[in-house]
């Protein structure tokens, strides 16, 4: 074919119109969501003290760090969905959850503690952490990867770690309601795992399937 | 270079808001621009230049199906340059491997002086021909017999909707199986 009648060929599918990116990739999220509450319902559940919890302020702080991951990495996957975009002027706004871990953990320092700083760190979860972030973010990863499938990111790997990043955020989110390891020091170490985990599970599928 | 730059952003909003004649100018109008880049980026990579033109269609058909992606806001060419850089690095890749292979298989029979003239495009062409009989048929007759939507439907006995939809869905996968060949 040449390319002239390329050309007249395209202009003649011009009417048709794709979904914008934010669309489908808010679509896909809230499709997966429901898997991943219903694997969270079936093997965790809400931790009973529940209510006295919220009371806890390093109990509401992982909300606080997991939805300040999980919300920027949306904002930034569809913004990397554009070609010409990069993580320049962007990258920052990864730094939010770690700024509020580090807060926490100095803020945990200043309390009197009934237990040592190691025991805090190593918890009582650390295994169930590990195993249910990952694979309570997969439905979410696979759905954000089919998002931005829909839209044309040049950096694929970059765009599948941050899908990573934000699947691992929204997964957390559910498990910080069954954890009862509160301590920032808990959370720092063994989400951050869970979470790399989950990223470079994103970079290498993104490498994969986000090429366009 | 500016003024030109801002004839495509025109152009693209036109083309979005529903103008194809527009669409269709602008298309024509980067294609030789796309053409230079190809030529640049297969020269610099060391292989035949007249290979260009498989690459120029491969970008038009990602700006057609990612154009949702531009932003109506922002300059065009950016957006352009940046589909157009991730294809070329693409299929010089994928040629890279293809050449390397021909190197060692026939090493005395490649010209050593590649030709100024450019070889007509052929990946197209053969992945139309794998392509469902409805979408082939109709892309077929746009694309090789120029006839209009409305002429199509009425050749093959199709709604006019049914004529886009197999033209759109040729396209896609028209480029699916470029970028898995």
């Amino acid at each position: 074919m040449e390319t002239d009648q390329l050309i007249r060929t395209l202009a003649a599918d011009n009417a048709h119109r794709a979904q914008p990116v934010g669309f489908v990739l808010t679509l896909a999220l809230l499709a997966a969501a429901p898997v991943s509450v219903a694997m969270f319902f079936a093997g965790l559940g809400v931790r009973p003290d529940v209510m006295t919890a919220m009371h806890n302020p390093l109990f509401d702080l992982k909300f606080a760090v997991t939805l300040a991951l999980a919300i920027p990495a949306i904002a930034i996957s569809l913004h990397l969905s554009r070609p010409e975009a990069s993580l320049h002027g962007w990258a920052w706004l990864l730094l939010i959850p770690a700024g509020l871990l580090v807060a926490g953990i100095s803020g945990e320092m200043m309390m009197p503690q009934r237990l040592p700083m190691m025991t805090r760190l190593v918890g009582s979860n650390s295994r169930i952490c590990l195993t249910a972030i990952p694979l309570m973010s997969l439905p979410l990863l696979a759905a954000a990867l089919f998002g931005l499938r829909h839209g044309a990111p040049t950096r694929p790997a970059v765009a599948g770690a941050i899908a990573g990043l934000l699947s691992a955020g929204l997964a957390a989110t559910l498990y910080a309601s069954h954890c009862t390891d509160d301590s920032p020091l808990f959370v720092a170490t063994w989400y951050t795992i869970a979470t790399a985990l989950v990223t470079a599970t994103g970079a290498l599928a993104g490498s994969r399937v986000l090429r366009f | 270079m500016r003024e030109r730059e801002d004839e495509w952003t025109g152009l693209m909003r036109s083309a979005i808001s529903g103008d194809s004649a527009a669409y269709h100018r602008l298309l024509k109008a980067v294609t030789p621009v796309l053409r230079a880049a190809a030529r640049r980026g297969l020269a610099r990579a060391g292989q035949p230049v007249d290979q260009s033109e498989d690459i120029v269609q491969d970008i038009l058909l990602a700006v057609h199906l990612k154009r949702h992606t531009w932003d109506a806001n922002a300059p065009f060419a950016p957006w352009l340059f940046a589909i157009a850089r991730n294809k070329l690095i693409d299929s010089l890749r994928r040629r890279g491997r293809r050449i390397f292979v021909n190197i060692d298989d026939f090493a005395e029979t490649i010209p050593s002086e590649p030709t100024a003239e450019t070889a007509p495009a052929s990946e197209v062409a053969a992945q139309l021909r794998s392509l469902p009989a409805r979408q082939r048929d109709v892309l077929q007759s746009i694309a090789v017999d120029s006839a209009s939507i409305k002429d199509t439907a009425a050749k093959f006995a199709m709604s006019e909707g049914a004529v886009r939809v197999a033209l759109h869905r040729g396209l896609t996968t028209l480029t699916a199986k470029l970028r898995e060949q």
